[in-house]
């Protein structure tokens, strides 16, 4: 064998040890997904006796979907999940925009440069430094909590300075002034020419913040277990606890509660995926 | 058009900043101070007076032993995962970025336990270590298995585990992204002037990736610091309040025990430390960056 076939097959020989490598790996991260899926079609003494058979004793069943869905009310939350998420997510998006376009076009006054300085101070500060606080202003000051707008707000609150700092990044370096300028020229207010100019070009920043944000919004349990205490408002994380802590004996019910749980999410990222690691990664380097 | 008057200014600055500002000063910036204020205060969450208490609430956080015990696990649970989850993660990024076949298919496949919540997360894996496990190791042992939840040590093990397995697939983006920075020239440069493959690997492509490695670690010690969804729903603190981290500690300490001012005090600690260890890694991390 010369150098260059002995080269070759070490190549392959690695290919080969690395695709096993992962192929192990891609099990092991899947398989509490998997082991959930199995046990979701079992009765409940057939999850106990054996977890890990793929088919109980008893058969094939599909009666644990109806129980808990009717339990958990899960429309209702699905419903509130949604209305909370698309709506905050939206709202982040346009005031963070367009306060970014007035910081970076105005970078000299005090105004701008300050607000942006305090913004990206605040992205350390943890949810927990401030949770007491907002229950005692909004809750004990205001009496506004148990409502969704009051959710949707402190969710576009929070997330406001994260989105702005993007936002900050691409109109510095992607937008032209001269694009700006021509719009001046022609009669465009700077009104017109944000929402004319300069928002539609920044979609692929917009398309960044909207899925970080609705995963974090979607997902979130703490902040909405303190806001919504409402059982009609739930969201699903706020539900799928609840529920855990009702029926966690009913493990059959609990299965199907996990799986519906994930599913809505899982199955956007069947379709959206190429976007979805896209924005996270451009959203997490630049972060 | 004057565009340097003070009217001009305000006019734009309110029409563009305006809402973005309300709503950041009304749930980050006054709540932040309002905090500062409930710390000197004894308030118990109902009533409308808040006795002013001076600084006992910081007497108080720091003679709570169970608050430093909750910190110091913190801080051990957050050395492993943090060290873990990047080990894994990079080792991740290396095996989908080495041109197999389906590297995006895997890539996708690794991230899917950032999509779903703590919460659901933590209830899935309490599945797999009461139920799933217990009966395998059953079948091994041939005699009746415990739930690692249910040891002492086994349960702080079985958090480090899940946030390892949680996190590992975002950073492994990163990471990623890193790679892809490095250009294939300069490893190829490198292995035409002797390098084997992990000499390149050490001396070449890992310094140039530095600063993936600072922004990986500074997120994961940042998010393990105050993590609590997982907590809860994985051991809910169980056994004995053995595997309660700081951020448990400090939700029960104000609204369980409805101590309002000492849990803001304690959590406030929380943010120092936390942003201490978080700044220092960063100077640290900085201070030996190199450009290619």
């Amino acid at each position: 064998m010369t150098q260059n076939e002995k080269a070759a097959a070490a190549k392959k020989r690695n290919h080969a040890i690395m695709i096993i490598i992962l192929i192990l790996l891609f099990i092991l991260f899947i398989m509490p997904f998997i082991l959930v899926i199995i046990n979701v079609f079992k009765t409940k003494a057939d999850i106990v006796s054996d977890p890990l058979a793929l088919i109980g004793a008893h058969g094939f069943t599909m009666q644990n979907f109806p129980e808990a869905m009717a339990k958990m009310n899960f429309w209702n939350v699905f419903k509130n999940s949604l209305i909370i998420t698309i709506i905050s997510t939206v709202l982040t998006i346009f005031v963070s925009a367009m306060a970014s376009f007035v910081i970076v076009r105005n970078g000299k006054w005090k105004f701008c440069s300050g607000l942006f300085a305090l913004m990206v101070a605040s992205m350390v500060i943890p949810f927990q430094v401030l949770m007491v606080p907002l229950v005692s202003v909004y809750g004990g000051i205001f009496g506004v909590l148990n409502h969704r707008l009051t959710l949707i707000l402190m969710h576009t609150g929070f997330s406001v300075s994260m989105a702005t700092f993007m936002f900050h990044g691409a109109i510095h370096t992607n937008i032209p002034l001269e694009l700006e300028e021509a719009a001046l020229i022609d009669g465009c207010s700077r009104w017109q020419t944000f929402w004319k100019v300069v928002f539609p070009l920044l979609k692929p920043t917009i398309a960044t913040v909207a899925i970080i944000d609705a995963m974090a919004f979607w997902n979130d349990y703490l902040l909405p277990s303190l806001v919504l205490t409402d059982k009609a408002l739930y969201t699903i994380p706020i539900a799928t606890q609840a529920f855990y802590g009702t029926y966690s004996t009913d493990i059959g019910l609990v299965m199907a509660a996990l799986l519906l749980a994930m599913l809505p999410i899982l199955i956007l990222y069947l379709f959206l995926q190429k976007y979805i690691v896209a924005g996270v990664t451009s959203g997490a380097v630049k972060g | 058009m004057n565009r340097n008057t003070f009217s001009y200014k305000l006019r734009q600055i309110l029409m563009f900043a305006g809402p973005g500002t309300i709503l950041f000063f009304a749930v980050v910036v006054v709540p932040f101070v309002y905090g500062l204020y409930l710390t000197f205060t004894s308030w118990d969450g109902v009533s409308a007076h808040k006795p002013f208490v001076g600084f006992a609430n910081y007497a108080a956080a720091f003679s709570d032993g169970a608050y430093w015990v909750a910190l110091g696990r913190t801080a051990i649970y957050s050395i492993f995962a943090v060290v873990f989850i990047n080990i894994l993660a990079f080792a991740l990024a290396y095996l989908v970025t080495s041109g197999v076949k389906g590297q995006n298919f895997f890539r996708a496949g690794f991230f899917v336990p950032n999509l779903i919540g703590g919460i659901v997360l933590g209830y899935i894996w309490k599945f797999v270590f009461n139920r799933a496990y217990v009966a395998i190791a059953s079948a091994i042992t041939g005699g009746m298995a415990i739930s690692p939840l249910s040891t002492t040590g086994g349960a702080m093990f079985c958090l480090i585990f899940v946030s390892v397995w949680q996190y590992a697939g975002y950073m492994m983006l990163i990471y990623v992204a890193g790679f892809m920075s490095v250009s294939d020239s300069l490893k190829e440069a490198a292995m035409i002037d002797g390098c084997t493959p992990s000499q390149a690997m050490r001396n070449v492509t890992i310094p140039l990736m530095r600063s993936s490695f600072v922004q990986c670690i500074f997120l994961s010690i940042t998010r393990c610091f105050v993590v609590y969804d997982v907590n809860l729903s994985l051991t809910k603190g169980e056994p004995f309040n053995t595997s309660v981290l700081a951020a448990m500690h400090v939700y029960n300490q104000a609204f369980t025990y409805k101590n309002y001012g000492l849990g803001q005090a304690e959590a406030l600690i929380l943010f120092i430390v936390c942003a201490a260890v978080g700044i220092t890694q960063v100077m640290i991390g900085k201070r030996g960056e190199v450009e290619a």
